[in-house]
């Protein structure tokens, strides 16, 4: 009996006290159509004494309009749910059911067997922390026994059950039992991920090894289903890891309260406890864990707070609070295993947005490097994922965000990716790890603020990007404009394509790919300078529009003035001070911008300086102008 | 290591949606219906936001055939917590003199609930509507999602549900869409009543047995609770001890003969009675499968 009644009777506060102390576990069922998954949920539903009077009248007479157990109950009738799916006899979705017992109560995803619901499967597995495996014993492990492990381990599920059912059809044999069990623990040593298995022979028809002992296997001497979900230690893992938050929601009640909510995701959290924010590595101590039933001296994995520090530092929604001792990773590259879930294939170079805990960003996927068969495990090379595909890609972001590895971390190394247009959730990904060196060298946070170290210069940091064609007069125009900010007493630091090339990126050709890393260094190299306050300028031919978007949204809008340094084709050419038009022309040099090379003009430069029109010292001071004009130098 | 109990489970989890829609939604209201399920759904609301008031206002579609001890409760209730409390009320069914009595429990469920809701979303331009829903009241609703999507006409299609993962939720959608939100997804009917009694949050007085008028018609115990109730020839209201599972307009819900006067005994009663929480409810009965062709047309 699931439920005392003596006790409900007799002792209601005793019985509602000890009620309050129940543990909680979420499973999945993974099983084909006809391996007895609904009567396998349906019975423990029955037995924990769930099922109403008026529902098992309504179950008693459902059993004989439509049932397929001649005259007993069909238990699979109590948990198909939607008319569509009574009609067919399937369950064609995630469904999840409830029951409790006098130690826990239970959230069961009910997700169906069938090939093209792979990504149903996953939805359950997701939120699942143990994963009961059917098997009908006259079959044994099947291709589907396969595919529903396979998800189940990718997914970080460390726990299953493999219930072997429909023992009452093969005589309840031992030896079938046995086979079973000692095959699928080589295929899951194989696999990999599944850290315990417990083998029960049952049969959820008969209800042997369900709730009762069946007295049929006598041989037996494990626990029986119920019993085992009622004991298996799970989720408290969560706790012993280090302490992570992603904020949520930033409480601001009055001026006089800053407080940061969010769900913890792992580990435990004390007033005085030192936080690191990432990204921005700023470090403080938690002063209050507040709630509305008082503050509490510790929070843990699984509770939703929030926390109130003791330095006021900028923090907001995407942000991750962790241990200062031994916080998350930050990248924005990863290669990852992602499991696509759309009718339209995911197709590489297109961009999704992709959501890991808190944060939204915008993410490119590369060609997979393999798409794995679900069935048969193997690799094989794919240049998209089609619905239910399981491949492993490398994903690159708009930004960089805080995140853990996925097997270290189920909350946050997840994340999952939307169409653009649709707003469908397209594909659910799991992250391995950043695929730059760098991820691993956590950012240092400064004591002295760039601000300051500009504000004693008596000036606002910048980048001046002068684009243009070779001979536009670009280095001319800012070496001029170089002397004037000197002479004003600006800190400034000028940074030459050409020059930069003879030392920093001297490793760097003209390929596409070279030229995008040119650029990202220059535009890392003057961001740091921003960042020591100076103003820098920048003269580069940086023809495309692409290229000089990276620059801008590397060293931040608002400090980026692109300057276009406007000069016509045959002006550029016939000036050719260099001689380089002149060996373009003859084939000497390949890919020269405005030959055989387009210039994509900018559409909205800060400022726009037509040569034909002024001298180069007139086009020096109205940039000095523009300068002074938008508060980054004073005349 | 502390193990967390079933219902801090259940409540970390439903302050973490709550918080989420906060925090993308552009105009957001949670749906109080004045019933135990609201309760808790507002008492939760109240923590995930505390010291904050919760960042949106609770909206009552009001049919004008509720208990008229509801109606005083939930000013109370908007009262003390000094919550921003819209009601409305369809004011065409009004002026058609639309009730349970002349039109019938399933045109006036449609006029002025299913109706009068998709009206008051539109008027109000509300994106994200929590509502107290739980998967274990109804076989339906145990497939739907927390974020659930309603086209722009409010219609639901249970074959295109976006999936849900982990804890992450999409809340992108269209102009002119619009989300359900269910905080009480994965809360049973008795998880919800140990919670309203280890946090002792108040409910409407109904719940709790009292002598109160009623006439019995084909086996449900009706309450008189205004002169509105048309009595049948011969037929006269007689004082019973009554309390109520569920909570709607008095005409269309059936109460239960029982003693139980205090919470504990309500929960005392409830484990050791054998029928299911919706059986009093008569909309469910209609036609099978009913409740969820009503939600397919927008019934929340």
């Amino acid at each position: 009996m699931a439920h005392k009644s003596d006790l409900i009777a007799s002792d209601i506060d005793g019985y509602l006290k000890a009620q309050e102390e129940k543990s909680l576990l979420r499973f999945i069922t993974c099983g084909s159509v006809d391996d007895g998954k609904s009567t396998l949920i349906g019975r423990l539903l029955f037995e924990s004494k769930l099922i109403f009077e008026d529902q098992l009248s309504a179950l008693e007479a459902d059993s004989k309009k439509m049932g397929t157990q001649g005259d007993k109950l069909d238990f699979a009738l109590l948990v198909d749910g939607l008319a569509s799916e009574r009609e067919q006899g399937i369950t064609i979705d995630v469904a999840y059911r409830f029951f409790s017992t006098e130690k826990r109560k239970f959230i069961v995803a009910d997700t169906p067997g069938h090939e093209q619901y792979t990504r149903n499967m996953a939805t359950g597995a997701s939120t699942a922390e143990l994963a009961i495996i059917l098997i009908d014993a006259r079959k044994g492990i099947l291709t589907q026994t396969r595919r529903h492990s396979f998800i189940v381990s990718r997914l970080g599920i460390e726990n299953v059950v493999l219930a072997v059912n429909k023992m009452d059809l093969v005589g309840y044999s031992q030896q079938v039992f046995s086979d079973i069990e000692i095959a699928y623990r080589a295929f899951a040593k194989e696999l990999g991920g599944i850290e315990h298995i417990t083998a029960i022979p049952m049969s959820a028809l008969e209800g042997d090894n369900i709730v009762e002992r069946s007295k049929a296997m006598d041989w037996y001497n494990g626990p029986v289903l119920l019993e085992h979900l009622e004991t298996v230690g799970v989720r408290d893992a969560a706790q012993t890891k280090a302490f992570r938050m992603p904020v949520q929601w930033v409480n601001r009640p009055n001026l006089d309260f800053r407080g940061f909510s969010g769900f913890i995701s792992s580990g435990a959290v004390k007033p005085g406890d030192l936080i690191k924010v990432l990204p921005s590595a700023k470090e403080s101590t938690v002063a209050r864990i507040v709630t509305m039933d008082g503050d509490l001296d510790e929070a843990v994995a699984g509770q939703s707070v929030t926390l109130t520090l003791n330095d006021e530092i900028d923090i907001s929604r995407g942000d991750m609070i962790c241990a200062a001792g031994d916080p998350s990773e930050v990248a924005n590259q990863f290669e990852t295993t992602i499991l696509w879930m759309a009718d339209e294939p995911m197709y590489p170079g297109r961009p999704y947005l992709l959501k890991n805990g808190t944060s939204t960003v915008n993410a490119t996927i590369t060609r997979p490097k393999y798409r794995i068969d679900v069935n048969t495990l193997s690799h094989e090379a794919a240049h998209e994922l089609a619905l239910n595909e399981v491949g492993v890609c490398n994903i690159s972001l708009d930004r960089s965000i805080p995140f853990d590895p996925y097997p270290d971390n189920r909350e946050t190394g997840s994340f999952i990716l939307i169409d653009k247009m649709t707003n469908s959730t397209v594909g659910m990904g799991m992250i391995h790890f950043a695929l730059r060196r760098s991820s691993n060298v956590h950012w240092q946070a400064l004591d002295v603020e760039r601000s300051t170290r500009a504000s004693i210069k008596g000036q606002k940091p910048a980048v001046l990007w002068f684009t243009g064609l070779s001979g536009s007069g670009k280095s001319t125009i800012a070496n001029i404009v170089d002397r004037k900010l000197i002479a004003m007493n600006a800190h400034t630091m000028l940074l030459d394509g050409d020059n930069v090339r003879h030392g920093l990126n001297k490793d760097l050709g003209f390929t596409d790919a070279d030229r995008v890393e040119n650029i990202r260094r220059v535009a890392e190299v003057s961001k740091l300078m921003t960042d020591a306050g100076l103003i820098t300028l920048v003269s580069f031919i940086s023809p495309f529009r692409a290229e000089r978007r990276l620059a801008r949204d590397l060293v931040g809008e608002g400090e980026f003035i692109e300057v276009f340094v406007d000069t016509p084709l045959e002006v550029a050419e016939a000036r050719d001070r260099k001689g380089l038009y002149k060996k373009a022309r003859a084939g000497q040099i390949k890919n020269f911008t405005g030959i055989d090379s387009p210039y994509e003009a900018p559409e909205n430069a800060e400022i726009h300086i037509v040569t034909t029109e002024v001298s180069p010292e007139a086009a020096a001071d109205e940039i000095v102008r523009q300068l002074v004009s938008r508060g980054i130098v004073f005349s | 290591m502390q193990t967390l109990t079933h219902l801090q489970r259940l409540e970390a989890e439903s302050i973490h949606i709550m918080r989420e829609v906060a925090a993308e939604a552009d105009n957001p209201v949670m749906l109080y219906s004045v019933g135990k399920d609201s309760a808790v759904m507002l008492h939760l609301a109240l923590k995930a936001f505390y010291p904050s008031k919760p960042p949106f206002p609770l909206m009552h579609v009001d049919t004008t055939w509720k208990f008229r001890e509801m109606i005083a409760f939930r000013d109370r209730v908007a009262e003390k917590y000094g919550l921003d409390l819209i009601v409305h009320i369809n004011e065409d069914g009004v002026r058609q003199g639309v009730g349970p009595f002349s039109h019938g429990s399933a045109l006036h469920t449609d006029i002025m609930k299913t109706q009068s809701l998709k009206q008051a979303l539109d008027k109000y331009k509300f994106d994200v509507a929590f509502g107290g829903a739980r998967r274990d009241e109804e076989k339906s609703r145990a497939k739907e999602r927390v974020f659930s999507f309603r086209t722009a006409d409010h219609r639901w299609d249970p074959k295109n549900q976006r999936p849900e993962l982990w804890r992450i939720f999409n809340t992108r959608k269209a102009k002119g869409e619009s989300i359900r939100v269910f905080p009480l997804s994965n809360w049973t009917e008795l998880d919800i009543w140990q919670y309203i009694h280890l946090e002792k949050i108040n409910i409407v007085p109904l719940y709790f047995a009292a002598k109160r008028p009623v006439v019995e018609r084909d086996g449900t115990l009706i309450m008189v609770d205004d002169e509105r109730m048309p009595l049948n020839p011969g037929e006269v209201p007689e004082e019973r001890m009554v309390r109520f599972r569920t909570l709607g307009c008095y005409p269309l819900t059936g109460g239960i003969e029982s003693e139980a006067a205090t919470l504990t005994e309500i929960i005392q009663e409830m484990l050791l009675t054998t029928t299911s929480e919706r059986q009093g409810r008569v909309i469910d009965h209609d036609q099978s499968a009913s409740m969820e062709k009503k939600k397919q047309e927008g019934y929340f």
